[in-house]
């Protein structure tokens, strides 16, 4: 077994006894529980479902990351004075951060819809959700740990991600709607789907958007993106993007790891 | 044998260590002392690699620590403050460095007992004080029979059955011809314990010897006053 994989086990072991991710688990099933008992309407509650997935996995998965990489600094020391090399010890947190929190995601999410029969009504819809939930697991993941190997002060590294969740779900979008009001009179339409795929968050809005055949009342750049995302190349394009956010900050945060001082 | 050539260290424009040059022999036990941020910490952190040199080398029994893990094997490291993940259990933990290690876990059964942590070693870590942490430290760092130790202030935190312990440990693993690293604070420990002392003051040696040859030097009986009196400045 490689040194990655044997810290991995350990890392899911302490990961998946902790309380928060307990707590995460069992608010995702109260969220789809609740959505569905309220509503009869299946793509109703689907739609509020996939609406609160993408603001809460963000926001959870990159404040968790970072708080879990900040108090193992004791630990990293620790297991750096065994023998095992940096990059599989910081491969083995990252997994073992990530894999419990898509983990009690996948549960959280599906019983409900196991529960209330749905899953026959919504077989794709929630193959989606739980694919589009569990890369943003990955990308946030990797993006908080990122962070925190740059950035030593936990008020700061925290800031920071609070920071970068706001821009990605908040004030990214505000400046989309200010370029397309602003050059109204372009044709806009390639630029929009390339900044739609730069944010992994809007990347996964989108798919959602397409999936649900509601990308029509977008007019005419609805109609294109239904095009581009509907395409074998649209999705391969954006199924590469999600990978590089998270091949990216990972590649970077283990570069940065290795020569770290502790 | 340990032997740090030309080491030199960097924080910032910090210079935390200034071209140390240093044997440390098996068989005997090294203190290394010298006041707060010293360097003391910084030179044991990089032979373990977890401090990367600016310039220098380091060589564990003549092999580069340089782009290697695998002389780790040799070394048992307690650390300073001991801290785990909150939901592992010490028995969790030994057997995950068991799995890293290439050395059997050949000490621990002897260890646990005088120790008095067997009944702590099914609890996670969140539920431990801080001196059973300490004690589990103890236990990590010479289960797996290392030929080199760094004990970073190992008594502070423990009791005094288990400090006398520990002191016990030490002077074994000394007559086993193991190589011992050890920094204190207390200098009764030290003069208990110590045969060669090495006193860092600024991230310079100022003096490397024998505890008796510091203390004839000072003209002192006590080792407490003759490092005080190092520490004051004076040139030797």
């Amino acid at each position: 077994m490689s040194l990655m994989m044997k810290v991995l086990r350990y890392e899911i072991h302490n990961t998946i006894r902790s309380k928060w991710v307990i707590l995460y688990t069992f608010f995702f099933f109260l969220l789809g529980y609740t959505l569905f008992s309220l509503s009869g309407d299946v793509d109703k509650a689907y739609i509020s479902l996939m609406n609160i997935v993408l603001i809460v996995i963000p926001l959870v998965s990159s404040i968790f990351g970072a708080i879990y990489l900040y108090s193992s600094r004791e630990f990293i020391e620790m297991m750096l004075s065994q023998p095992i090399d940096r990059k599989s010890l910081f491969a083995g947190i990252y997994f073992g951060t990530s894999i419990p929190l898509a983990a009690g995601y996948l549960i959280g999410i599906i019983t409900p819809f196991l529960i209330f029969g749905k899953v026959k009504e919504q077989t794709e819809g929630l193959i989606f959700l739980v694919l589009i939930g569990i890369a943003l697991t990955f990308v946030f993941t990797a993006i908080s740990f990122l962070i925190t190997v740059l950035q030593d002060d936990k008020a700061k590294g925290l800031g920071l991600i609070i920071l970068i969740w706001l821009v990605f779900s908040v004030i990214y979008d505000g400046i989309v709607l200010f370029i397309v009001y602003y050059f109204e009179e372009y044709p806009l339409e390639n630029i929009m789907i390339a900044l739609s795929i730069i944010n992994p968050i809007d990347l996964g809005r989108i798919l959602f958007l397409i999936k649900f055949n509601i990308s029509a009342l977008m007019g005419y750049t609805g109609a294109v993106f239904q095009k581009f995302f509907g395409s074998y190349l649209g999705v391969l394009i954006s199924a590469a993007c999600i990978f590089f956010w998270i091949i990216i900050p990972l590649f970077f945060s283990t570069k940065i790891f290795q020569k770290k001082d502790f | 044998m340990i032997e740090i050539k030309d080491l030199n260290k960097k924080f910032g424009k910090t210079e935390v260590l200034k071209n140390i040059s240093l044997t440390i022999e098996s068989g005997k036990v090294t203190a290394i002392v010298g006041p707060n941020g010293s360097g003391k910490t910084t030179l044991i952190k990089s032979v373990l690699g977890l401090v990367k040199q600016t310039a220098g080398e380091i060589l564990v029994d003549g092999e580069s620590t340089n782009g290697n893990f695998n002389y780790r094997n040799k070394i048992g490291y307690m650390p300073q403050t001991a801290k785990y993940p909150d939901n592992l259990t010490a028995n969790e933990l030994l057997s995950l460095v068991k799995d890293l290690r290439a050395n059997d876990d050949i000490h621990s059964k002897k260890i646990i007992e005088p120790l008095n942590i067997k009944g702590e070693l099914e609890k996670p870590f969140k539920n431990l004080s801080g001196g059973t942490k300490q004690k589990v430290s103890v236990l990590i760092s010479f289960a797996f029979n290392p030929q080199i130790y760094f004990l970073d202030e190992p008594t502070a935190g423990l009791d005094p059955i288990s400090s006398s312990y520990f002191k016990d440990l030490v002077a074994i693993e000394k007559e086993n011809k193991k190589t011992i690293v050890l920094t204190s604070h207390i200098m009764g420990e030290i003069q208990e314990l110590a045969d060669e002392i090495v006193f860092l003051l600024e991230g310079e040696i100022k003096f490397k010897g024998t505890i008796n040859s510091l203390l004839d030097h000072k003209k002192e009986t006590k080792l407490e006053r003759a490092i005080a009196e190092l520490m004051s400045g004076e040139k030797l």
